[in-house]
């Protein structure tokens, strides 16, 4: 039994079958890919987990609990965190704030009426921030504004935003999409040193197949809605059906 | 010291220096000069600085911080003097009841509007709190007239007899503190000059000065730093296990307990309410204050309703007869082309006057005032040694 289990999830758009039947177990500690052609249903897929969008059918478990009808920030306190295909974070606040405001979700819970001590006299979350800061290697970059920072440094600073809670699973959409490819080299090279370092399984969506078998342990190929196959990697590679789905497109 | 840090604390000494010693500053022009007019040190324009002060503090933790902009903040300023002049007229003349309860049925207010209006952010929610101010104008105007007497507005009459005040038959209550006639003044003359020091006003520095420590505090503290990431970013803050929709309510009742004070305090100044405070041009106005003064700065605010409220009450005075006095030195075709040019920006122009400045602010110095201060530190930075540049920097 995985620390996510997705049953029988449909999602339907009016006339269009987003998701079909998809079922996915995801193991714990283990780097997890979801890949497939565009409209493939893995954005849908995602936002079903994370509670933006709700299924019209199915179930998805997480640790054991149902994660349908909570809210984001309620699955997030859970211990899921999301990595946004475009870097979401406080753009004007300084890189230093941008990771105290995790440490106190994480301390105080989704709401704290903490109005009369200063941040300055929160000597715990400040230690944890400078910790995760440290971590990233961005402990030079503190004072920085959010805004100004490079699209990898955005990256680094939102994982680190994630990781900073102590999440159970973490879920990528689209890590590498629009970089580099020193920016994408440096993002596989963090994510490893993530994965080696400590107990937490991660789900990634991605279109770089490149970056895909460098991380993946277990990949899922969805195709319109329904996962085609799920196996390691090496399988995948040569599987004709996701030839034929998906990596024909792409010639790997 | 007081929990602040140094940048902070000095900025707190500051504001009450300004606020004990404003009898003084605003009174620069001897009684007997032409210029006596720009003076601003008479008891009832100080009060305003200071009520209006603490309403654009409190407009600015919504405002400044979550970038929620409320077109309705006159409602809770309405709803706080209403609150207070029935305590007057059933309880006490002494204004601290008065003020409390103004604090409380504005905070009380303000839940029910925030709890509807944040259901919607950006100019939903502008056009949600301006409805709610709009409705509670109506309402005061027409329907609910018993409790707030319509057109005239409700006064501290003969007939009203408090509870704990013993007054005698027929006399009109006077607001007190403790006794202390709100109304009282110290005078002190030196040569041409008259300084007046008023009880009202001293009172409501009080208030203010612990309104402007609260709202540091609040600035500072993990608190508002969750509401600086409302307005940075609402998607990443929900998906970091954060519930926005508390925060954003928090801050609206706080700032609606704000306007409620100030409310309080206008009514302990002057006995009197009439439901145009709740009129959308009032609701406006703060909004034009902490724009002007700076947005998200502390003192910011401060200084916007100083200076709106300083032009509303010198500008408008000025009339055609004393630009007449002015260039009088000048030959008569170029004195009456002046006075004609200047004519439609004095008096009742003000506006005038105010709508280009806040235009200029708005396209040179998006900063505001604030801003506008932060260059001339910076200028004199460039000029003066490292220890003046330290001394002109200005706080916040």
């Amino acid at each position: 039994m995985g620390i996510l289990e997705v049953k029988g999830v449909n999602k339907r758009f009016g006339g269009l079958q987003a998701l079909g039947d998809v079922n996915l177990s995801v193991s714990e500690n283990s780097v997890h890919a979801i890949i497939g052609p565009n409209g493939a249903g893995k954005s849908t897929l995602l936002n079903c987990l994370v509670g933006k969008l709700i299924p019209d059918t199915g179930s998805v478990m997480f640790d054991g609990q149902s994660v349908l009808g909570q809210t984001p920030y309620q699955i997030n306190q859970m211990g899921i965190s999301r990595v946004f295909q475009t870097p979401e974070i406080f753009g004007d606040l300084s890189v230093m704030e941008n990771m105290m405001i995790p440490c106190l979700a994480k301390r105080d819970g989704s709401f704290e009426l903490n109005a009369w001590p200063s941040v300055n006299s929160q000597k715990d979350i400040i230690e944890h921030a400078e910790q995760v800061l440290e971590d990233m290697n961005m402990a030079e970059k503190r004072d920085m504004h959010a805004s100004s920072l490079s699209r990898g440094d955005k990256r680094r600073l939102e994982i680190g935003m994630c990781l900073a809670q102590e999440p159970r699973l973490l879920l990528l959409d689209e890590p590498t999409a629009g970089m580099a490819r020193a920016d994408t080299n440096n993002t596989i090279d963090l994510l490893k040193e993530i994965k080696d370092q400590r107990d937490i399984t991660i789900a990634i969506i991605e279109h770089d197949m490149h970056v895909v078998f460098s991380l993946a342990e277990r990949i899922t190929v969805l195709a319109q809605g329904t996962p085609l196959v799920e196996d390691t990697p090496d399988n995948i590679k040569g599987h004709p059906k996701v030839r034929e789905a998906y990596l024909g497109e792409a010639q790997v | 010291m007081l929990g602040l840090n140094n940048k902070d604390l000095r900025l707190f000494i500051i504001v009450i220096c300004l606020t004990v010693f404003a009898p003084f500053i605003l009174n620069p022009f001897p009684e007997t000069s032409e210029l006596a007019q720009f003076n601003a040190g008479y008891p009832d324009l100080m009060q305003r600085f200071i009520i209006f002060g603490i309403f654009a503090i409190g407009f600015n933790i919504l405002f400044g911080l979550t970038g929620y902009l409320s077109f309705g903040h006159a409602a809770f300023l309405g709803v706080g003097s209403y609150a207070a002049i029935w305590m007057m007229k059933l309880l006490t003349l002494n204004v601290i009841p008065a003020i409390l309860m103004s604090i409380v049925f504005a905070g009380l207010f303000a839940v029910v509007v925030g709890y509807i209006s944040l259901r919607r952010s950006g100019i939903y929610f502008s056009i949600l709190t301006l409805a709610f101010a709009q409705m509670s104008y109506a309402l005061a105007y027409s329907v609910l007239t018993p409790i707030t007497g319509g057109e005239t507005g409700l006064q501290i009459k003969a007939t009203d007899t408090p509870l704990l005040s013993n007054l005698a038959e027929g006399e009109i209550g006077r607001a007190n503190l403790f006794g202390l006639d709100m109304r009282s003044s110290f005078e002190l003359e030196l040569g041409n000059w008259l300084f007046t020091f008023n009880a009202g006003y001293y009172i409501a520095v009080v208030f203010m000065l612990i309104a402007f420590y609260l709202s540091i505090r609040l600035f500072r503290s993990p608190f508002g730093m969750m509401l600086r990431a409302v307005k940075s970013n609402q998607q990443r803050m929900n998906y970091t296990g954060l519930n926005s929709k508390p925060y954003t309510l928090a801050a609206f009742v706080i700032s609606g307990m704000y306007a409620g004070l100030a409310g309080g305090l206008m009514v302990a100044m002057d006995t009197q309410v009439g439901p145009e405070r709740m009129f959308w041009t009032a609701s406006g106005e703060v909004v034009l204050m902490s724009i002007l003064g700076g947005a998200g700065t502390l003192i910011g605010p401060v200084l916007g309703a100083g200076m709106i409220k300083y032009m509303e009450n010198i500008i408008s005075k000025i009339n055609d007869n004393i630009l007449h006095k002015w260039f009088e030195f000048m030959p008569d075709g170029i004195e009456d082309f002046l006075v004609t040019i200047i004519h439609p920006f004095i008096g009742k122009g003000w506006h005038l006057t105010l709508g280009l400045l806040f235009m200029a602010v708005i396209i040179f110095l998006p900063g505001g005032l604030v801003e506008l201060g932060q260059r001339i530190g910076r200028l004199f930075r460039r000029g003066g040694s490292k220890d003046t540049a330290a001394q002109s920097t200005p706080a916040e």
